[in-house]
């Protein structure tokens, strides 16, 4: 047993892959070891490991349905039976609503922090790497949006469009891809003069395939990791965007329109906002940490 | 017909007031097989004729042509099956990201070859890497191996002309040697013309049998090695490079020539 | 005359994820007030020992010696106030490229100023003096513009020549020089080093001068160290290189091309593993 775990750690460790198989796994594991010793960033994982798990077992795991009204037990604190976080101005189990509110949260997140990288890593590298006009119009657009406040978008799409989650979200990826863009730019700005880029070009390679397959798996791991230091952003404003009942509409249990429907009780029954408020800031911190880990095992400095 | 010709050649950066004069009116030829030097300290613009001449850099004056054919502002697939350049620095010039299989397959891929496979484990023995380094990062090979990857990115798609941008100055005086005795075996196996970069005219003096010294931009001196180990230069500069390049000298002898001042 | 620096078994260690990586492994050498070369490729370890020397590896790197003598003073007891006096005033570092090691924020007559206050009492004009002495020294030909000007506005060879100003200015008894010269070019090297023989020699200072090229320093240099992994493999007299008997010492400079005897193919060097394990040559009786 223990000369087979030998073998495979030797095999994982190698310096001389024999195979592009094993040059990929290899490299990923060792990627992997050297994210496994920082241990803030393990406890970020962790925590978005168990908040998919909760999310995918919402309906096993809630002790109630987010949505039934028990209006005399309405504002039962803490402990109070059945109601381990105790229970909302409706009567409806905070724990539940928080549980099946994670699914929410997380489908907000995916879908901006698809969206916002993607749409800014185009933008960017095209124009940083054509230079001339069309960075300079590629830009200013950039800056267009840029300029944008978030919420004052997301009113313009709610008066246009309804409210609602998806527009929420549109809105936010809106206002979040243009710092990708900058990034993806100036990282491109540095690529683009290296000897390495030079070769290709001198092989005959397009623009299409350098900036696919050479400048993209460089931008990519800085987009990452902004992505995740991002996250807290884009759960707060969908937050923000739910307290003011822009994104998710109610009954809907999503934690910033939980936390706008508890102001009102914050001095007598302070659980209300704060649970759902809890809830909001152990996810940003955990993408926070998730971020530094990432950033320091992608960093491609210390490749020498 | 020679290999490369340069006439009247004037590279510039900028515009207007900015304008930097790289290089100025340089003419030389390279004849077919031969291997031919560029000297010169930094700023004298022997890497920019290089770079214009692969098309790197589009501001550009003069006539240059490669086996008898003018160039214009665009490289085609022709020429980049006939000249290739070996960069200096080999911890840039491999891209972090894709192993040595990757580089050498994408350029077989990018010149219109079919038997990738058979191309690659050819390449990899010519240029004295076994087959395990076939996978490896960049990151994963010493400085001389990474070199060694670059010439054989160089030779895949079996160019005649060769350029080579200072080789071996990033590296160990004796991987310097492994590198230098391998591109002297490459070029009679596959009867290359070099057209080569230094600052150090031990190597030059070396690997190449003519040699153009440059300084700001201007060739001084067009020269065989023999005339240079001869120490029989004509140019002051010329002789002030060799005088340098011989080493140091305490006390008496100050190597240049020239008196101190402060405009080192 | 080994009086002013002796080093005794220096080991300089690093941990990696694949165990300890020795740097260093055991080397003694001493030095007086002369030039000692410290020649070897990369990794044979010459620059983590002038930087041992001055006590520069911060942990995880282990640094351990019997003992790093500067007068008579074990080095290694020292603590890092005590240290901090040791470095610019009693022993000083010129490095390879001053694009690096100047402050590129600050105007170059403030850092020499800086670099003397640090080790004196002095005031702003009696600092402001002694900088424009030292710039005319390194043969700077206008000091007073280049006191205003920044690093950028330098070219390599009088980034150099500051650098060496300001390294030289507090009067240290050692001046160790890690690839001065390598950043430079061929022409401006020779100056740079001439300022830095002249200066050594009208001081008394000692000289430590780490390189990887054998031929420089051996023109350069009273005796030269030459280090393969880790260990000293063999010293001799400058002027007696060509003369050297281990094979690594040959195999280098049988490997360097050169103009004054032309050949096919330059002579590679074959590492034996034997001189990684055998013990480092010590100082000579």
């Amino acid at each position: 047993m223990t000369a087979t775990t030998n073998n495979m750690r030797d095999w994982l460790l190698s310096d001389t892959p024999t195979s592009r198989r094993h040059a990929r796994v290899a490299s990923t594991y060792q990627a992997w070891l050297a994210f496994r010793s920082n241990t803030l960033a393990m406890f970020g994982l962790s925590i978005l490991i168990f908040l998919l798990l909760v999310a995918a077992a919402a309906p096993l795991l809630a002790p109630h349905s987010p949505f039934t009204q028990d209006l005399a037990n309405r504002l039962a604190p803490l402990g109070t039976d059945g109601h381990v976080l105790g229970t909302d101005s409706l009567g409806r189990d905070i724990l539940s609503r928080l549980i099946f509110g994670s699914r929410i949260t997380l489908y907000i997140v995916t879908l901006v922090a698809l969206i916002a990288p993607l749409a800014g890593l185009l933008m960017g590298t095209v124009a940083g790497y054509a230079g001339g006009w069309i960075d300079l119009v590629l830009m200013r657009i950039t800056d267009i949006f840029l300029a944008f406040p978030r919420l004052v978008l997301a009113l313009a799409f709610v008066a246009a469009l309804g409210a609602g989650i998806e527009n929420a979200v549109l809105a936010i990826s809106l206002t979040a891809w243009p710092p990708y863009a900058r990034i993806a730019r100036a990282e491109t700005l540095t690529i683009r003069n290296t000897d390495f880029i030079s070769a290709v070009r001198l092989q005959g390679a397009g623009p299409l395939r350098i900036i696919t397959r050479h400048i993209w798996p460089l931008c990519i791991s800085s987009l990452i990791v902004r992505v995740t230091l991002d996250m807290a952003g884009i759960i707060l404003a969908a937050a923000g965007l739910g307290f003011l009942g822009l994104g998710a509409q109610p009954p809907s249990p999503e934690w910033g329109a939980m936390i706008s429907e508890g102001r009102r009780f914050i001095l007598d029954h302070w659980w209300v906002a704060t649970m759902p408020g809890l809830a909001i800031f152990t996810v940003s911190l955990a993408f926070n940490l998730l971020g530094d880990g990432l950033r320091d095992v992608l960093d491609p400095k210390d490749e020498k | 017909m020679s290999a490369l010709k340069f006439e009247n050649l004037n590279v510039w950066f900028g515009d207007g007031r900015d304008r930097v004069n790289a290089v100025r009116n340089a003419s030389f030829e390279v004849q077919q097989g031969e291997s031919f030097g560029l000297v010169g300290e930094s700023g004298s613009g022997k890497s920019t004729i290089m770079r214009a001449l692969t098309g790197l850099v589009p501001t550009w004056s003069g006539r240059m042509e490669v086996n008898g054919k003018p160039l214009g502002t665009k490289r085609d697939r022709a020429f980049y099956k006939t000249v290739q350049m070996v960069f200096q620095d080999p911890y840039a010039s491999l891209h972090p990201r894709h192993s040595v299989d990757h580089v050498l397959s994408e350029t077989l891929h990018l010149h219109g070859f079919r038997d990738i496979e058979k191309r690659i484990e050819r390449l990899l023995e010519d240029v004295g890497l076994g087959p395990s380094f076939r996978f490896r990062y960049p990151h994963q090979l010493s400085g001389g191996q990474r070199q060694r990857v670059a010439i054989a990115r160089a030779l895949a798609p079996e160019p005649s002309i060769l350029l080579l941008d200072e080789p071996t100055s990033a590296l160990d005086v004796s991987v310097q040697a492994e590198i230098l005795n391998l591109l002297t075996d490459l070029r009679d196996e596959h009867d290359l013309t070099f057209l080569m970069v230094s600052h150090d005219l031990a190597v030059v003096g070396h690997m190449c049998s003519r040699i153009a010294v440059m300084k700001d931009g201007e060739i001084v001196e067009v020269m065989s090695v023999e005339d240079m180990r001869a120490l029989s230069p004509e140019h002051p500069y010329t002789q002030h490079l060799l005088k340098a390049s011989l080493g140091y000298f305490r006390d008496e002898e100050e190597p240049g020539g020239e008196p101190l001042t402060g405009t080192a | 005359m080994t009086d002013l620096l002796e080093v005794k078994d220096l080991w300089v260690r690093f941990p990696t994820r694949r165990g300890i990586f020795d740097a260093v492994r055991g080397i003694s050498f001493g030095l007086g007030r002369e030039r000692l070369g410290i020649v070897g490729e990369s990794g044979s370890g010459k620059s983590m020992t002038g930087r041992a020397i001055l006590r520069l590896i911060r942990p995880p790197g282990q640094v351990e010696a019997a003992h790093i003598k500067l007068d008579g003073e074990n080095l290694l007891d020292k603590s890092e106030a005590q240290m901090r006096k040791v470095r610019g005033e009693r022993i000083s570092m010129v490095m390879q490229d001053p694009k690096f090691s100047l402050n590129p924020v600050m105007t170059v007559g403030d850092q020499i100023m800086e670099a003397y206050r640090l080790h004196s009492r002095a005031g702003r004009a009696e600092a402001r003096k002694r900088a424009l002495e030292m710039l005319e020294a390194v043969m700077i030909r206008d000091p007073e513009r280049v006191m205003r000007a920044y690093p950028h506005e330098m070219s390599g060879g009088m980034g150099q020549r500051i650098m060496i100003a300001m390294m030289l200015i507090p009067d240290p008894e050692l001046l160790i020089a890690d690839e001065p010269t390598s950043a430079l070019d061929v022409s401006v090297q020779g100056q740079v080093l001439q300022i830095m023989d002249r200066l050594v020699k009208e001081r008394g200072m000692g000289l430590i001068f780490i390189s990887h090229d054998l031929n420089l320093v051996a023109q350069f240099c009273d005796r030269v160290l030459i280090m393969y992994s880790g260990r000293v493999v063999e010293t001799c007299d400058a002027h007696r290189l060509h003369e050297a008997t281990h094979p690594y010492t040959r195999g280098l400079l049988n490997s360097l091309p050169r103009l004054d005897a032309p050949r096919k193919r330059l002579e590679v060097l074959k590492r034996d593993p034997a001189w990684a394990e055998a013990p480092s040559v010590g100082p000579e009786a």
